[in-house]
């Protein structure tokens, strides 16, 4: 199977790999997939708690290149948005971007997770301010 | 002699035709293309004097006798037709067959079509090793068993087979024996004899010789085994295997086989020590690396790993100048891993992780080298892109985890 330019680019180029601090409580992390199934991602996010902007955009992802490239491709819409405009990524817009194949349709789904993921960890991290307060100052 | 890329290194897949094969067959094509089945003119005498020497070929190679060599479209042909040819001869004597998950699928796939008229089918397991038990094969005989058929090497892995052992067992208890032998022919010594088989398939391309030929030896002698053939027709074959024979391609085959037995010695000896110093490049520079498969008990040019951490599809990509293969699922069109590799216990997520290298007569110590240094190079970018390799630094335990796809 070939795969397209964006993948390969993606792949040869991943943008925003990395890891943001998890215990930060501007910090939302989305860990989707799992091992056995060949795919996981790991999405996160770093809001600006006055404008809900996200800062910064960061993954590490286990899987294939289309994987790779759709996690690779999420964080870069990511970053500038609004958390609001976050869920508004759907995994259809990864498929046309990426041209991925029908059998590489998961990889832009499990993207599509993790974002949801992501910004699930961060509100919940809103409404519990104490305990992420806490778990901040054991970091 | 400069590198040139990509290289092959998939010889379980297919190989290249030995250019000395080519020849071999070249004349077949336009000069002497008669019909060995025409018995009254010079164009078909050529084409059966061709097609006779290239039975001695192929019969010479595993110490049999050239009446009983059967030519085929390839291995699963020959599959297919010692499996349900010996079910549909012998069914009156018995309706039970035996054979193991990690067999190739014409086998499995054949097995499965008989269970559907009415056969039993065992599949016996394998160790952690890839290997039978011998004494499993023995216990699974009932006085309804008509057939074990238990392949030589497996073409994922490499393993091969205490075959005979399992075919002594077999002879004890008067049980046809069939070998799937398509990656062991023409690779590693092979004797009718020795081995105890009464049925074994090969396949000319995988040992230097065109696509679309092979064989089925079948035993003649101690016992005298009988076949109703899958193709009807003119009767060609002593009857088992009816069609115009393909003398090109038989004649390629009878060139590879010729060329397989005299060079065996020295190429596998070669081959290995390639084998050797890639498995070894590999496994010096990186940790957290396992080799699928018995350590010794394997193909000369075969080498599967899981490096763990990393899946195969991407470390694929990672290395596109060379051509392996991996048992990830997102290589094939099915969504499952290899199915060998979890016959064996190899975890999903490693089974995932497999490449399978598949060295052979035209790869250079260069090209391994060239090989050690980009595997080594993908695996180190991989994990640094992988969570689960951050987990595990981090010291997560992976099989503790919650996921969240589960």
């Amino acid at each position: 199977m070939a795969y397209s330019d964006k993948v390969v680019d993606h792949y040869n180029n991943p943008r925003n790999v990395g890891s943001l601090d998890k215990k930060d409580p501007s910090v939302g992390t989305g860990l989707v997939g799992a091992p056995e199934c060949g795919d996981v991602m790991k999405l996160q996010i770093k809001i600006n708690p006055e404008t809900q902007i996200i800062e910064d955009a960061k993954f590490k992802t286990f899987g294939c290149g289309s994987a790779i490239a759709s996690s690779s491709l999420a964080t870069e819409w990511l970053k500038g948005r609004t958390v609001d405009d976050a869920l508004a990524i759907k995994n259809t817009a990864i498929v046309k971007e990426l041209n991925l194949p029908p059998v590489k349709i998961h990889c832009s789904v499990l993207a599509e997770d993790a974002i949801r993921a992501a910004v699930r960890d961060y509100q919940n991290k809103q409404t519990e301010p104490k305990k992420a307060e806490e778990a901040g100052g054991n970091a | 002699m400069a590198l040139k890329l990509p290289i092959y290194m998939d010889y379980h897949a297919t190989t290249p035709c030995d250019p000395r094969v080519f020849e071999a067959m070249r004349p077949y094509f336009t000069e002497i293309f008669g019909n060995a089945a025409s018995r009254n003119h010079q164009f078909g005498w050529e084409a059966e004097e061709a097609v006779e020497n290239a039975r001695k070929q192929a019969a010479d190679l595993i110490t049999a006798s050239p009446k009983e060599i059967v030519f085929t479209s390839g291995a699963t042909e020959s599959d297919n037709l010692a499996i349900k040819g010996v079910a549909e001869m012998y069914y009156e004597r018995g309706d039970h067959i035996i054979t193991a998950v990690t067999e190739h699928k014409a086998v499995l796939d054949s097995c499965k079509k008989l269970e559907k008229r009415g056969f039993k089918v065992t599949y016996l397991p394998v160790g952690s090793d890839g290997l039978i038990s011998p004494d499993d094969v023995k216990s699974a005989i009932t006085d309804k068993t008509i057939l074990v058929t238990i392949m030589m090497a497996n073409n994922e892995i490499g393993v091969i087979q205490p075959i005979s052992e399992i075919g002594k067992v077999c002879k004890e208890k008067g049980v046809i024996f069939h070998t799937d032998a398509t990656q062991a022919i023409g690779k590693i010594p092979f004797n009718v004899n020795d081995l105890n088989v009464d049925l074994a398939s090969f396949s000319a391309h995988k040992i230097y010789g065109p696509k679309g030929v092979g064989g089925l030896y079948v035993r003649r002698k101690n016992p005298r085994v009988v076949l109703v053939p899958m193709m009807d027709g003119g009767g060609h074959e002593r009857g088992m295997r009816s069609g115009t024979l393909n003398v090109t391609g038989i004649v390629g085959l009878g060139k590879a086989c010729e060329l397989a037995k005299g060079e065996m010695p020295t190429e596998n000896k070669r081959v290995f020590e390639l084998r050797e110093k890639l498995r070894k490049g590999i496994m010096d520079e990186i940790p957290d690396v396992y080799v699928n498969g018995h350590s010794t008990e394997r193909l000369p040019g075969n080498l599967n790993m899981s490096f763990a951490y990393v899946e195969g599809e991407s470390l694929l990509m990672g290395m596109n100048d060379i051509a392996v293969s991996s048992g990830s699922a997102c290589t094939s069109a099915s969504l499952e891993p290899s199915y060998v590799l979890k016959a064996l216990g190899v975890g999903e997520e490693l089974a995932h992780s497999s490449i399978r290298f598949g060295l052979g007569r035209f790869n250079t110590e260069e090209e391994v080298d060239y090989t050690i240094g980009r595997v080594n190079e993908a695996v180190n970018r991989l994990r640094e892109l992988s969570p689960l390799w951050e987990m595990v630094q981090e010291g997560i335990d992976l099989s503790k985890v919650q996921w969240a796809g589960e």
